[in-house]
């Protein structure tokens, strides 16, 4: 076969096949996007969990009443490392895992507050590395501050069965709530994943997931990382409240 | 007139004859694409801790080696050699890449779940091997039906060894959807309560099954049964 042969059947393969790519992303990207965004959301109050109306777990909702509660109960401010807010609206759409890359002094991230009549819960969203590759969550405080509402998280490649527990097993995420992330002094002390479990009545520790001492390792960093990033905000809110 | 009429239809292959069904049911067993012919073992290994990734990868490798081998075949005879492996991989990325924007619009939790794996689907050595092996030289219909029996074929390893990992290995069995049963565990929430249960309190979950290593055990045992049982494997020598 000819060289100008080749050349042109492979040119006209490609051809057909980005064209045929490029009008199937075109026709299913309005679907991709709210899946996506449908999935972000769910994230972000699958962490006041027992705080949902009706006192119905997540899953419960449907697509449409997780994006109408979303639209009503929270607020998305924007908070820079000094802990002051830059805007009082529109940080769902800042997205955390570009702006994590940029130097801390430098990030502008959001805070989801989520608006309920007897307890205001705080949402920080968290981005940090597991054993594979990313792994990112958001972590929910009451009112004060100090004690854990519930979290999620999630990940991009770790082990299904071991690191992939962190998102997969509700057990692991259920041993947040009741914790808290300053000791009694009031000083910052986060939580630790303990490898062979934490001991009872531990407030800043929880069992890490067995088999896996590199993901339980890496969110461990992702939550001291990412709560004393927020701590300035944390502190001017607690401030404020007194 | 009508004596070559007769001799036209009769000329016709059936749809499923007796060489069709060959083709799709061959690769179950005697020459099945993982425990005879050796292929596609890294996602054998990876995806097997749990049946539903299982399951879900299956029907995508199935698809894809369904499509691509029918694809290939059809152009069989205009791709030119020089060219032919990455003509192949071309037709791969592409179905591989309609797998992944279909799961991302209709079924965004499994593309979550999957989402690394997919892609990997463009290096299985299955659907290159069929390619190479049968649609360059098939036709199309039979070069499809090849493409599934392979992929069920592969489909078959991987859910059979995801079963016995996840309920060996966590206790569970297909967890994550509709059906999920809990099977044996320490707490209430499993069949066989091990923490109350006389019977079984020695029972613990083995952590090596959720490892790769384990379905490297398992597929090993597969082809020792498989060849036992099966006297067409079985080496003259």
């Amino acid at each position: 076969m000819s060289n100008s042969y080749i050349i042109t059947f492979t040119f006209i393969l490609t051809a057909v096949v980005a064209l045929s790519l490029t009008v199937l992303r075109q026709a299913t990207e309005p679907l991709a996007e709210k899946n996506e965004e449908l999935f972000k959301k769910k994230a972000i109050l699958a962490a006041v969990k027992d705080y949902l109306p009706g006192g119905k777990s997540i899953d419960e909702f449907s697509g449409d009443e997780i994006l109408s509660l979303f639209d009503k109960q929270v607020q998305d401010i924007v908070v820079d490392a000094t802990g002051k807010v830059v805007a009082e609206d529109g940080g769902e759409n800042i997205e955390v895992a570009k702006v994590w890359k940029e130097a801390p002094e430098k990030r502008q991230l959001p805070v989801y507050i989520y608006k309920h009549p007897e307890h205001t819960c705080y949402i920080f969203p968290m981005r940090g590395k597991g054993l594979w590759d990313d792994i990112w969550g958001n972590i929910a405080l009451g009112p004060d501050l100090n004690e854990v509402v519930g979290v999620a998280f999630d990940h991009k490649g770790e082990t299904p069965g071991l690191g992939a527990e962190i998102k997969d097993n509700p057990k692991f995420a259920e041993q947040f709530a009741g914790k808290k992330i300053f000791d009694e002094q009031g000083q910052f002390v986060s939580i630790v994943l303990k490898k062979g479990g934490a001991a009872p009545g531990d407030e800043h520790a929880v069992d890490a997931v067995t088999g896996a001492t590199l993901t339980s390792d890496g969110v461990t960093a992702m939550l001291k990382d990412a709560l004393s990033w927020y701590l300035p905000y944390i502190e001017s809110v607690k401030a404020g409240k007194q | 007139m009508a004596d070559t009429a007769v001799k036209e239809v009769k000329k016709r292959e059936p749809l499923l004859g007796k060489k069709e069904r060959k083709l799709l049911l061959d690769p179950l067993n005697d020459n099945n694409p993982i425990t005879v012919q050796v292929l596609g073992i890294c996602s054998a290994l990876a995806v097997t801790s749990m049946v539903l990734p299982s399951v879900v990868m299956a029907v995508a490798v199935t698809f894809v080696t369904a499509f691509s081998n029918l694809f290939v075949s059809l152009l069989r005879r205009r791709i030119p050699k020089q060219v032919r492996m990455i003509a192949q991989l071309v037709i791969i990325a592409f179905l591989v890449t309609v797998v992944e924007l279909l799961l991302k619009a209709y079924n965004y939790p499994v593309y979550k779940q999957l989402s690394v794996y997919i892609g990997l689907i463009i290096t299985n050595c299955i659907v290159m091997g069929r390619l190479e092996a049968f649609a360059m030289a098939n036709k199309p219909w039979q070069s499809f039906l090849d493409g599934i029996g392979n992929g069920l074929g592969y489909g078959a390893i991987l859910i059979t060894v995801a079963v016995v990992r996840e309920l060996f290995g966590k206790g569970s069995l297909f967890a994550g959807t509709p059906i999920a049963l809990n099977i044996i565990g320490p707490n209430a929430d499993y069949w066989i309560d091990t923490s109350s249960n006389p019977w079984f309190s020695w029972y613990v979950n083995n952590n090596l099954m959720v490892l790769p290593i384990a379905a490297m055990f398992i597929i090993a045992i597969l082809i020792w049964i498989q060849r036992t049982v099966n006297p067409k494997l079985v080496d003259a020598s």
